[in-house]
């Protein structure tokens, strides 16, 4: 289980979170939703220490992870795998590599069976063979997959999810959904999905949370935010701007 | 009225301040990542090759030139007040204490420590630093240290080129431009030379080394707004390369010799 307690972070003057709480309970899968900037990715980022808050904590497993020692940060990121907006492969490796790396680098495989995971994690997601390809030769889903891929590499217990469908086509974009919905049923893992895309909130969260102005203001199940009557949970998920009361940032 | 070039001022000693902090502090934690460096020693050799083997060419042009030009402009004013018997010494003088070291450290910091700004930025804008962070792996381990420890080592063995190179450029302009026997040239050169003078010299291009890498990791992974911020990284890499690298010049040849 997942615990964020009254996060506060600002950039420079520019408050983001203010005061951010939210559960996310183990199995389950779910959803961020929120307008854009409204700081779902940078929630997101505190989830795996790459951010540290100003205020506020965060505790995974009954373990608070603010403030710890970068050793014992590293032993909680190992359990944790991340799925950037725009993959974010490393330009210089090969598709092998790039997937192989967390597993290379703590040396927790032997090579040839590294070399059996990197094919079944590739088989997948939907992408066999493509081992020796390079991040450049891929398309936008392609390098989501390979990039999901990636992160299931070390097995984890979470999978973050920033924006997995931004910049796809609706094809590729139920292509991704229909992935995220396989790897939680065959793996059992806790999926934490941030996204403004409400097709694929639907279709892959069994939890959902709200953001606005730097705190979550709506926590249940896509069936409670259908029936929400908060008006800016209304407004978001119709996605109508001229509906009152939110005002034009 | 009177407020604004003082706060200008101040913001700016402030500026300097927080970079060399953060560049002490990037130097720190490099040391202390360096107990794994047996274990990394492929990502060590992949950047020394990087760094040494494929500077070799540009250095050796550099060299080449820079000795030729140095020989050139010393017999102009050598001319009726010092005799050219002493051109070899007074040339290889130059190139080992200052030429071979400081130009060498130029072509370093313009080919590698701008190649690492950029490097490191892109792949601090496009998040793959993060991606890094995210498996665990540190950025300074996998990225800074290696490229440090390739400079360090890499920039005293192409001084060592250079220097040779460019005594050689001096000695083709004094031979067969200036008619400077080679026996000449080369007894003067050995009459002038001192070990001192060579560790002297390497001496200054270890710490340019350990310079051009640290700046090029500094501003590459503290980089941000795309791509213009990229651009502006490896501008500022050079820059501050430069600088820093002259600074260094003076405080060692005030220190050494």
């Amino acid at each position: 289980m997942i615990a964020i307690q009254n996060i506060h972070k600002s950039f420079d003057r520019k408050s983001v979170l203010q005061g951010a709480s939210l559960t996310i309970e183990t199995g389950a899968s779910h959803i961020i939703i929120g307008r854009s900037g409204c700081g779902k990715s940078v929630l997101l980022k505190h989830i795996i220490g790459l951010l540290q808050p100003d205020q506020g904590q965060i505790v995974i497993d009954g373990k608070a992870i603010v403030g710890i020692s970068k050793n014992e940060l590293y032993a909680i990121r190992r359990r944790i795998g991340m799925l950037f907006q725009n993959a974010a492969l490393f330009d210089s490796l090969t598709v092998e590599a790039n997937i192989a790396l967390g597993v290379r680098e703590h040396r927790l495989y032997s090579e040839p069976d590294i070399r059996k995971k990197v094919a079944e994690k590739l088989e997948m997601v939907g992408l066999p063979g493509i081992e020796p390809m390079s991040p450049a030769e891929l398309s936008g889903g392609m390098r989501k997959r390979v990039g999901l891929a990636r992160a299931l590499m070390m097995e984890p217990d979470y999978i973050l999810y920033d924006e997995p469908t931004t910049g796809l086509d609706p094809i590729m974009a139920d292509v991704i959904n229909r992935l995220i919905l396989r790897i939680q049923e065959t793996t059992g893992v806790t999926s934490i999905i941030v996204t403004h895309d409400m097709v694929s909130a639907y279709m892959v969260g069994n939890a959902m949370s709200m953001l606005h102005d730097g705190r979550v203001i709506f926590t249940g199940t896509p069936d409670d935010i259908r029936s929400s009557q908060n008006p800016l949970v209304q407004q978001f998920i119709s996605g109508d701007s001229a509906v009152e009361p939110v005002s034009e940032k | 009225m009177l407020l604004t070039p003082i706060r200008l001022l101040g913001r700016n000693v402030l500026d300097i301040l927080q970079k060399f902090g953060g560049m002490t502090l990037l130097l720190s934690q490099i040391l202390s990542e360096s107990r794994s460096i047996f274990r990394d020693r492929m990502l060590v050799i992949e950047q020394m090759h990087l760094v040494g083997v494929r500077s070799l060419p540009l250095v050796c042009i550099t060299s080449l030139f820079t000795g030729a030009v140095s020989s050139w402009q010393a017999a102009y004013q050598f001319e009726g007040f010092v005799s050219l018997s002493y051109l070899g010494g007074a040339t290889s003088l130059a190139i080992f204490i200052e030429l071979g070291p400081v130009l060498t450290a130029f072509v370093m910091a313009g080919r590698i420590g701008s190649s690492i700004a950029a490097e490191l930025g892109t792949m601090k804008v496009t998040e793959q630093i993060d991606a890094l962070e995210s498996l665990a792996i540190s950025p300074i381990r996998y990225l800074a240290m290696p490229r440090f420890w390739a400079a360090f080592l890499m920039l005293p063995l192409l001084t060592v080129f250079a220097d040779v190179i460019g005594v050689f450029g001096a000695y083709i302009v004094a031979n067969n431009l200036l008619d400077i026997s080679t026996t000449m040239f080369f007894d003067s050169v050995q009459y002038f030379f001192e070990v001192r003078n060579i560790f002297g010299g390497l001496a200054k291009a270890f710490a340019f080394g350990a310079t051009v890498a640290i700046v090029g990791c500094f501003v590459g992974l503290r980089t941000y707004g795309g791509a213009e911020g990229v651009g502006r990284s490896t501008i500022e890499a050079f820059v501050m390369s430069a600088a820093l690298i002259l600074i260094n010049d003076y405080i060692m040849a005030t220190l050494i010799f």
